[in-house]
């Protein structure tokens, strides 16, 4: 069996516009930072909301975002409160569109619901996120680490860690673009 | 170390006990460094705890003390059976994020190359299917033309495995003569050697015994487990980046996307197989197009971008603007932009993804890979919890799991 291929991009009944209109009719204010970097609608929804949103795209008889591609997690040391966010970017595959939502947490207190019932692909991608920025998957049924060893007691991809020894002088951060060390 | 150690039998099980059993992560029939810890009933296997991280480099934080055009050869190490499209994949991503327009022929002299390896990698899958069951022939035969695929490489780049191909822009040369003498021997005798490693493969009494029905999976798990890639198709799902979101002009080629039913190893083989017929399709649609070029469109092999594009080394010693820019962008003194960038494209295994955020600072501010591999793999508990231990070996192959890719 093939499926042939029309030619350009498929099927795009679903706009930006559409998916943001629902999702504000539904969740109102609550969500922000409404934006389209190129071309991929974004958004911000607050961290005890992040299930519900996702749950609302995927049961949603016009949205059918039932497909996670990817869930990773972003640090930023310089906002105070919100350090850490956690990002997910989302497929329809029925209307082929994708989104995108950020969900900021402090670091203090990383506690972010986990996605894995939903979705069996956010099991490792949870883990690989915990390992790394150590954002704590509430809920998730096997949260250790993935691809560093256990006895780590650090999490690695935030930006307190550089990666080469900062008591150097000779080699400046102002070389990539910065200015000054990241403290 | 596995968590649950005790693991009740299946009713009906003539054991006493279960049997735990360390596969890899250096073991000969894992193809990479991975561990799965089994739980065996006599031969049947109850459970699967997979081990990954062996081979984890830290790309992603490497990533970002580099500057972009040195990126590309952390992703040649990542499906390093078809590295040219990782690579590709990182320069669209740059050029998405910089606003660099390529020309149509470095989008058709992509296409070439990542076809190319689209079929060495399924390639390489396919006949390791045939070696897990048994049909070492299969195998041995088809490597002389990766081999020609890997000389079309070195003859693009100067390398064969992690090819650190192209630029941000194009292509660090023009394709050479001896590269499109070697392609069309390729175009030519490629065919009829596909076609016999069908006959080899696709009735086989035994393949089809060893294959058909083992790791199947229905299309409704697989998208729950983000599957994509040959192994989504197999359980007949059409999607497929090339087609969905196309990039370097893909929706200019005529293709189809093979697909399967039930998602079990014999359904991948065939999918893979047929994916390789389309890539021929497509790769002799592309040399056409290129062939029937004119003028000075059928010279170019970068994008005007004198900004981004690294130039060519004899321009740099011999010509005061390539120098001038080869020292700006070496020193990072041109501008990038901030913003976030995700990019997408069909790597061997599936959607590989790039979330690239920069800050308008010289390197990354983070950047993340979307690795199919490690996405799938962790279904293969699901995959072989029932089948014979055999069977393990089999669906890890047909699975096509890279360690490069699943670690990063």
């Amino acid at each position: 069996m093939v499926v042939p291929n029309g030619g350009g991009p498929l099927y795009m009944a679903l706009t930006n516009e559409t998916i943001k209109d629902r999702l504000v009719a539904k969740f109102g204010e609550q969500l922000s930072h409404f934006e389209e970097p190129y071309g991929l609608l974004t958004f911000e929804v607050p961290k005890e909301l992040n299930l519900k949103v996702m749950q609302f795209l995927f049961d949603d008889e016009e949205l059918h975002f039932q497909f996670l591609t990817d869930l990773t997690a972003v640090h930023y040391p310089d906002q105070v409160g919100r350090e850490l966010a956690v990002v997910y970017h989302l497929h329809n595959l029925t209307d082929n569109i994708r989104l995108r939502f950020k969900v900021f947490t402090s670091i203090e207190q990383p506690d972010i619901f986990t996605a894995t019932q939903l979705y069996s692909a956010a099991n490792w991608m949870e883990r690989e996120t915990y390992d790394f920025f150590g954002i704590n998957f509430v809920g998730h049924p096997n949260l250790k680490r993935i691809l560093n060893v256990d006895e780590m007691e650090y999490f690695p991809m935030r930006k307190e860690f550089p990666l080469e020894d900062q008591t150097r002088i000779d080699k400046d951060d102002a070389m990539f673009g910065r200015g000054g060390h990241i403290q | 170390m596995s968590t649950e150690h005790h693991i009740k039998l299946p009713e009906g099980s003539i054991e006493k006990t279960t049997t735990t059993l360390n596969l890899g992560p250096t073991h000969p029939a894992t193809h990479g460094v991975f561990q799965n810890i089994l739980e065996l009933d006599g031969e049947r296997i109850v459970s699967a705890e997979q081990t990954v991280g062996y081979i984890h480099r830290a790309f992603e934080k490497l990533a970002e003390r580099r500057p972009l055009y040195q990126i590309t050869t952390l992703t040649d190490r990542l499906n390093y059976c078809s590295s040219p499209i990782n690579n590709m994949g990182w320069h669209l991503t740059c050029e998405k994020l910089l606003g660099v327009k390529t020309p149509k022929r470095v989008d058709y002299l992509r296409v070439i190359i990542m076809e190319l390896s689209r079929i060495s990698d399924h390639l390489i899958c396919n006949s390791v299917v045939g070696v897990d069951s048994g049909a070492f022939t299969g195998f041995l035969y088809v490597m002389q033309y990766r081999e020609l695929i890997y000389e079309i490489y070195e003859e693009v780049c100067g390398s064969r495995l992690t090819t650190n191909m192209g630029r941000i822009g194009g292509f660090e040369r023009n394709f050479t003569n001896v590269a499109w003498e070697k392609l069309e021997r390729f175009m030519a005798e490629y065919p009829a050697v596909l076609k016999e490693f069908e006959h080899l493969f696709n009735r086989n009494r035994i393949f089809m015994e060893r294959t058909i029905g083992a790791g199947p999976i229905s299309a409704e798990r697989a998208l729950n487990y983000g599957f994509t890639g040959p192994n989504l198709r197999a359980a007949g799902v059409d999607y497929d980046v090339r087609v969905h979101t196309p990039y370097s002009s893909y929706e200019d080629f005529e293709f189809d996307i093979p697909v399967g039913s039930t998602g079990d190893c014999y359904d991948r083989f065939l999918v893979r197989n047929g994916e390789m017929w389309q890539s021929l399709r497509i790769i002799e649609q592309a040399y056409r197009k290129i062939q029937d070029m004119k003028g000075a469109e059928a010279d170019v092999y970068h994008a005007d971008a004198p900004e981004y594009y690294l130039p060519e080394k004899k321009d740099v010693y011999t010509k005061m603007e390539a120098l001038i820019w080869h020292f700006k962008i070496v020193m990072g003194e041109t501008e990038i932009p901030p913003g976030e960038v995700y990019q997408a494209v069909e790597g061997g295994n599936g959607e590989l993804g790039f979330y690239l955020i920069s800050d308008g600072g010289r390197t990354p501010y983070r950047l993340h890979f979307r690795r199919p591999c490690f996405i799938y793999y962790q279904a293969y508990s699901e995959l072989t919890k029932g089948a014979m231990l055999s069977d393990a070996i089999i669906v890890m192959s047909s699975l096509n799991l890279i360690a490069g890719e699943m670690d990063a």
